[in-house]
């Protein structure tokens, strides 16, 4: 049955995904090996962009390794609650904090393009994202594990240009792992993918996660993402909370299947209801 | 039908391994053309003398070591003036492009002299260097200055500002940030300056070495020129055509090296 559900991928699976299906089985939620992962804590958090107030009174406390998923319409804040998570912004009210204090390289963020460098070879891309142990002795090897990891090792002396979009993406994914960050911030990493790209990325965001077990905040357009890959969902509006969903269907979960599409749908009429309601407005 | 079967034989069959040769047919033929119009008698040789009479002039100037003694000379201040007015053009363009207080401090006051075209200098520049050395350096040197500068400063603006902010996340210093970011990123529009620099270096040199010049190319066509030895003076021409394709070659090899990673570069 596994097997009829397979989409002839474009870019092949690793090929350890058959023990990833056998593991996550037995890893159901609450039984996982304790986390390596960051909790994650914001109080009051305001931020404003001149006269926009932008983030009004977030509240939120993320268990260490779990995986969130914030969904939102376009401009209601969450790529900008994204960027204050992984210091890219600064506060203006408020506070978000860490289990215990992350150095830099515990916090990496994936973005929406891949912002390889062109005139670095796949490989020294992928060292770019050690930060300071760059200069350190098995930089390469932990580069080359890294890409690894995202099943482009054979790739590794390639300019990106040679590269197709998917490929692209998983050398920064492989880029932002490689330092073993404790929490990864995804601010929609794959809207500019094609469907079939998309569906072999989110399972490989899935294996990386339940491998290294960080903590994962994702910001994504696409509820039906959300929900197929995360514990928790947080619906966005009007920078607030407006929703906070536990996503209580065991993995590996099935594309397509009832329990997912029904949560879905709820998910995506809270969202087209708030917008009517502008829209009166 | 049949034509579209023959086109690959075609492709395969058409020019074996001269790419590298293309360039040249239209200058060759240029030369078969005037060769035979000179032999022809269609122009008299007091106007235009045939590429032979062109080619005997030069050997003997060069047996008589006149030849590239001329040549070196104008080469070595063509070179220098190069290095020093883009060495200072890439200094300022680095710094503009780097620092704000930089640029308010320098860009109007370097964006003014920029429109003065910088051959009306020349009378001002013979009285006060007079026509030794330092009078055409300096006016190679403010000729080159302006596309390096220009074009520099352009580059480094127009660095992607998603990967720096990508290099910043992943903790790089700003010398780091500099060498693996910003300089590659800027240095497309870097060789853009260099290639416009050096068509300007040739054209400043040979208004400056005929004006006020004892010797390179310039002055060796000039004085051509009052003993009506025309061969001479075509061949200047000539060389200047040459040294000038010779540098153009020589950045766009240099381009080729440095820019292997841009698609631009790639298997041609």
């Amino acid at each position: 049955m596994q097997q009829a559900l397979r989409f002839p991928l474009p870019d092949s699976e690793p090929p350890d995904r058959a023990d990833f299906i056998g593991q996550a089985r037995l890893a159901r939620r609450g039984q996982a090996a304790p986390s390596r992962g960051l909790a994650l804590t914001i109080r009051g958090l305001h931020k404003s962009f001149g006269d926009h107030e932008v983030l009004r009174g977030i509240d939120l406390h993320i268990p260490a390794g779990q995986f969130v998923a914030v969904v939102g319409r376009s401009g209601c804040g969450k790529s900008t609650l994204l960027r204050l998570i992984a210091g890219l912004e600064t506060v203006d009210a408020g506070a978000v904090s860490f289990g215990e204090q992350p150095r830099p390289e515990d916090v990496r963020l994936m973005f929406q393009e891949p912002r390889l460098l062109p005139w670095a070879r796949v490989l020294s891309n992928v060292e770019v994202g050690l930060g300071r142990d760059r200069a350190s002795a098995d930089a390469q090897t932990r580069a080359e594990d890294a890409l690894v990891e995202v099943g482009l090792d054979d790739k590794r002396g390639q300019w990106p240009a040679v590269l197709s979009g998917g490929q692209k993406q998983r050398v920064a994914l492989a880029r932002a792992l490689v330092s073993h960050p404790r929490v990864l911030a995804f601010d929609e990493p794959l809207g500019a993918l094609d469907a079939l790209t998309r569906i072999s990325m989110q399972r490989l965001l899935e294996r990386v996660w339940h491998d290294q077990a960080f903590t994962a905040i994702l910001v994504t357009h696409d509820v039906s993402e959300a929900v197929a890959l995360a514990d928790r969902v947080l619906v966005i509006e009007d920078g607030r909370i407006a929703h906070d969903i536990d996503v209580d269907i065991p993995r590996p979960r099935r594309r397509g299947s009832a329990d997912l599409a029904a949560l879905e749908g709820s998910i995506l009429r809270d969202l087209l209801q708030s917008a009517d309601e502008s829209f009166d407005l | 039908m049949s034509l579209i079967e023959s086109l690959p034989r075609l492709r395969k069959w058409r020019i074996p391994r001269a790419d590298g040769l293309v360039q040249w047919i239209v200058p060759l033929v240029i030369l078969l053309v005037w060769q035979s119009a000179c032999v022809g008698g269609l122009v008299p040789a007091r106007v235009l003398p045939a590429p032979t009479d062109v080619a005997l002039a030069g050997w003997k100037l060069l047996l008589s070591g006149e030849l590239a003694r001329n040549v070196w000379v104008s080469f070595w201040r063509a070179g220098a003036g190069f290095v020093i007015g883009g060495g200072i053009g890439f200094a300022f363009g680095l710094a503009n492009g780097l620092s704000q207080l930089s640029n308010r401090l320098t860009d109007t006051t370097l964006q003014m002299v920029r429109n003065i075209p910088h051959l009306a200098l020349i009378p001002l520049v013979i009285l006060w260097f007079g026509i030794d050395e330092s009078a055409k350096l300096f006016l190679v040197a403010l000729g080159v200055f302006f596309p390096i500068y220009l074009n520099t400063l352009h580059g480094i603006r127009t660095v992607d500002p998603q990967l720096i902010e990508m290099g910043r996340i992943y903790g790089m210093t700003d010398g780091e940030l500099f060498r693996r970011v910003i300089f590659p990123g800027a240095l497309p529009s870097i060789f853009v300056g260099v290639r416009f620099a050096l068509g300007i270096m040739w054209l400043t040199l040979i208004v400056a070495e005929t004006i006020a010049a004892s010797s390179g190319l310039g002055y060796m066509a000039m004085q051509a020129r009052e003993f009506m030895q025309i061969d001479i003076v075509v061949l200047s021409i000539l060389i200047y055509a040459l040294l000038g394709k010779l540098a153009d070659s020589a950045s766009r090899a240099l381009e080729r090296l440095t820019l292997s990673w841009h698609p631009a570069f790639q298997k041609h």
